[in-house]
């Protein structure tokens, strides 16, 4: 399903992939199957409701899966060229922090809380540009600057616990982007801040973005802040990706009845309702999936066929694909 | 409650050190019942042409300076560790919920001074205040149950306070106090069954700890007065033939940490069977 | 920082007025004590005499405990044994027992914490279940037992005396001869003092470490790309270190406690020993003394060690 780009080739590459963990009370699908690309300077936008497997995703492409109980079982990912899954653990290590960076959601227990700002900032300079202590604190302060924290001279010494949620998760970002990496994965950046400061970070992370022509994977439950700032979206669901493309062709004619029940199911302001549009029935349990499509038994258009196969990505054209045997009646 | 009792033993089952104290435990209680049918020798008769002998057929454990057969004389001795133990853990459970409960429950300036006093308490080597106060009172079994008792019981207060404040918290504590429940009825029928498993955890490992005090006390004299016999003071009238009679040595020791090693294990079993955050890795 | 100083400062002079209170109420009121005997016809009226004048039992209840307290530290509290004063016995023999319990608590704490470091590295191996297995025994054997046994194994083994702080034939040793002798005294009971710490300490540390793996920040370092090494002995090491801290205060207690038998066994001279020894002989000015002394060197350990864990600790140090 390679999505064929005259013009550029993708910057990361994940074709197959499926992760299981295997805990004392069976075996966890978390991940089957899902493929997709990133290509150089885009965002791609990870969407989906809690449990769909997209924070696993994430953290698979740094290989940060605990390995007993989690397992890759299947599934290649090439970034920039090379194969991650086979690289030795010392050269992943260069990976991380260094090409692919990651933040995390929340920012108060994702830094360290014994070690200043700087020090965990410096740290990966260090390691990975090989500069010396004075050098790396330049440019320190140099990243706090950017992503717009107040006398980062001052703040380049302070604890985790001195500063606000907001301007942790900024310290989050000059961390992750210290080594200026080609692709940041942001697994949640905002969902732990107030809405305000939300919608700053966000447009931080674009700015930045556009400015570092860097590729974001970006990870959310919250459809409203892929709308703000993602090039192309990949909707998940139970481990699957159940639709995927660019931005305008999701948003404006969707062509999956969970990306349409995920999108109607946000009240609008300007509408009146009685009730909320919530899509029937329950998100199924990772450890019982059933045979078929797995969202047939919520879906509205549900029809035998769906309890019998999984249906495989269909291309609905161009660069736009679903995961639904119905798709040119939806939506 | 009755799927936690079902997950809590699916996961005891699986530690196998604490299966296996709580097998040794039941073995030994066996055995401390069944003393005056296993013995094959009354343990206060003397018959001082068999003094120290080694241990052989006749003689399982060897004989002491006075001739008793020590096999015996152990076999009774595990009565007096083990009652010792339950009973002074008992009072010792007894005031430390109590003390917990009224602590983590009523708050503010009870919390306070209660806290401080456990915190006093705590400042104390347990050891010598125990050592001390059993001589002042005179060496009786009782006397030490007690002692024990009442000197063991600040770190289950610690924990049953925390419980309470957590729990006094709790939708269904506020909703019986919102329905003008009695306070001693809530304390009792509604928070305590739910604060209770730490308890159980603690309980097993004070009593491992007091086996540890009686057999403490008693090789320094304070315990269990000769001819009556303790592990510990088997211990101590072995001390002058060290080096000539081994197994008056060696054997009351081996038993007593064996005792209190299988409560040790059964209450870290417990600990961890009751723990949610270390099950689930394969 | 200085708030939380005060705090504790000021949490320790009330508890310091509550050990001196409990200890003497336990020891002047329990039943068997001195109060006691003054009423038991059978005991003669030259030692009731002796009693009264000695605890000013004629007196008020509060003006006995502060007529106590005020003797106690005027140095004029005497023995019942032999008529010296408490404080005298008492200067003679503590640094013995400090001498004891300092180098077990540094046997301690070097040996259980890299246990516990490794035993949580290699998590549910062999090694770490045999180490757990081994720490359960640790403090599930007497210590007195423990003793005799590695008295009976020394002196089989080597022929050397083990008890008391020297052997008695140094005179003609030299110089070496003498510090190692004295070295070889000191280290069979600090070692037997300290198993039970070790087996108890190690499986903190172990827990310790285990928790504070699992915790987001030790994410974020491997993701920077740092090595296991870094990550594991750098980020998650020093925080599971700081509550260690805290425990060293609860270390002193047992110590304590445990240098009584300890000091008995292997004849040292210390306070432990002279403890016991007070006991046997009903001298309840010495008992209630040490008790006093212990409660007060443990309420230290513990304020010492609490200041330590605030300065070490950035989220108490800076507010």
């Amino acid at each position: 399903m390679k999505i064929e780009n005259s013009k550029n080739r993708p910057l990361l590459e994940v074709r197959d992939l499926s992760i299981h963990f295997f805990t004392e009370e069976g075996v966890i699908q978390a991940v089957q199957n899902v493929s997709f690309e990133i290509y150089p300077g885009e965002i791609l936008g990870l969407v989906g409701e809690s449990g769909c497997g997209k924070s696993v995703t994430g953290l698979s492409l740094l290989r940060l899966i605990p390995i007993p109980p989690g397992r890759i079982v299947n599934g290649d990912i090439t970034f920039d060229g090379r194969s991650l899954l086979n690289l030795e653990e010392k050269e992943m290590e260069r990976v991380r922090g260094n090409d692919i960076s990651m933040i995390f959601q929340e920012p108060m227990t994702s830094l360290n809380p014994v070690f200043t700002i700087g020090d965990q900032i410096m740290e990966a300079i260090i390691l990975h540009q090989g500069l010396d202590k004075k050098a790396a604190r330049e440019r320190a302060i140099e990243m706090l600057d950017r992503v717009r924290i107040p006398s980062p001279d001052k703040t380049i010494d302070s604890y985790p616990h001195q500063l606000s949620g907001g301007m942790r998760q900024r310290a989050m970002i000059a961390m992750a982007l210290s080594c200026q990496p080609k692709l940041l994965i942001a697994d949640e950046p905002t969902t732990a801040l107030d809405v305000t400061i939300q919608a700053q970070v966000l447009e931080l992370l674009k700015e930045i973005q556009r400015e570092m022509g860097m590729s974001v994977m970006l990870i959310t439950h919250d459809l409203g802040v892929i709308a703000e700032i993602a090039d192309r979206v990949a909707v998940m669901y139970a481990g699957r990706i159940f639709e995927y493309g660019p931005i305008e062709a999701i948003f404006g004619k969707m062509r999956n009845p969970y990306t349409r029940g995920l999108m109607t199911s946000i009240p609008q302001l300007t509408e009146k309702k009685d009730r909320l549009n919530a899509i029937p029935g329950q998100v199924p349990d990772p450890m019982d999936l059933r045979v078929g499509c797995k969202f047939h038994p919520r879906c509205y258009l549900m029809i035998e066929e769906c309890k019998k196969e999984e249906p495989p990505l269909f291309q609905v054209n161009g660069d736009h694909f679903s995961r639904c045997i119905r798709w040119k009646e939806c939506c | 409650m009755e799927s936690q009792k079902k997950t809590f033993w699916h996961y005891f089952k699986k530690r196998r050190m604490a299966v296996g104290g709580l097998t040794l435990i039941l073995i030994t209680f066996l055995i401390a019942g069944l003393a005056f049918f296993l013995a094959p020798y009354d343990p206060g008769k003397t018959e001082v042409s068999m003094k120290l002998k080694a241990p052989s057929f006749q003689h399982l454990l060897g004989t002491d300076q006075l001739g008793r057969d020590i096999f015996s004389r152990m076999l009774y001795g595990s009565r007096i560790s083990l009652s010792v133990g339950f009973v002074a853990v008992g009072i010792s459970i007894f005031i430390g919920v109590l003390v917990g409960a009224l602590a983590g429950y009523y708050g503010r300036w009870i919390d306070s001074l209660l806290m401080r006093f456990v915190d006093t308490m705590l400042c104390f080597p347990s050891f010598f205040l125990i050592l001390a106060v059993v001589a002042l009172m005179g060496p009786s079994i009782f006397n030490i149950m007690v002692v024990i008792g009442v000197t063991s019981w600040m770190g289950t207060s610690r924990f049953v306070r925390a419980e309470f404040l957590s729990l006094r918290e709790r939708d269904f504590t506020q909703a019986a106090m919102a329905l003008g429940v009695k306070d001693s009825r809530i304390i009792f029928r509604h928070i305590l069954p739910n604060a209770l498993a730490p308890v159980f955890v603690t309980a097993t490992l004070k009593v491992a700890s007091a086996i540890l005090i009686e057999a403490g006390l008693s090789f320094l004299g304070f315990g269990v007065q000769p001819p009556a016999p303790s592990w510990g003071n088997i211990l101590t009238e072995g001390r002058t033939y060290i080096f000539d009679a081994w197994w008056l040595t060696v054997f009351p020791g081996l038993a007593i940490l064996i005792t209190v090693l299988s409560f040790n294990l059964l209450g870290e079993g417990l600990r961890d069977a009751l723990d949610p955050r270390l099950r689930g890795r394969k | 920082m200085v708030s939380f100083f005060l705090k504790k400062l000021f949490q320790l002079f009330v508890t310091l007025i509550g050990i001196s209170i409990i200890s003497w109420v336990v020891i002047t009121q329990a039943p068997g004590s001195p109060i006691a005997l003054t009423m038991d016809p059978k005991v003669s009226p030259v030692i009731i005499e002796q009693m009264m004048k000695n605890y000013d039992l004629d007196k008020p209840i509060y003006q006995q405990y502060y007529l106590w307290l005020k003797k106690l530290f005027t140095g004029k509290l005497y023995s019942f044994k032999d008529g010296r004063t408490v404080m005298e016995k008492i200067s003679e023999r503590i640094w013995n027992t400090l001498l004891l319990n300092l180098v077990a608590t540094i046997i301690i704490f070097s040996l259980a914490i890299p246990l516990g470091i490794f035993s949580a590295k290699r998590q549910y191996s062999f090694l770490d279940n045999l180490g757990t297995f081994g720490a359960y025994l640790g403090i599930s054997a007497p210590g007195f037992w423990l003793a005799y046994l590695l008295i009976l194994g020394t002196v089989e083994l080597f022929g050397y005396p083990v008890l008391g702080m020297r052997s008695f034939v140094t005179e003609d040793f030299t110089t070496t001869e003498i510090v190692m002798d004295r070295i070889w005294h000191l280290m069979l009971p600090s070692i037997i003092l300290a198993i039970g710490g070790i087996a108890g300490l190690s499986r903190y540390t172990r827990s310790s470490m285990l928790e504070v793996v699992r915790q987001d920040y030790v994410r974020t370092a491997k993701a920077k790309g740092l090595s296991e090494e870094t990550v594991y002995y750098k980020h998650a090491l020093r925080n599971a270190l700081l509550p260690i801290i805290t425990i060293f205060g609860f270390l002193i207690p047992d110590l304590i406690g445990g240098s009584i038998i300890m000091e008995t066994v292997f004849a040292w001279p210390g306070i432990g020993r002279l403890s016991y020894q007070a006991v046997l002989a009903r001298d309840y000015p010495v008992v209630m003394t040490i008790l006093t002394i212990s409660a007060v060197l443990t309420l230290i350990g513990n304020f010492i060690a609490d200041i330590l864990y605030g300065i070490a600790d950035p989220r108490i140090r800076y507010q």
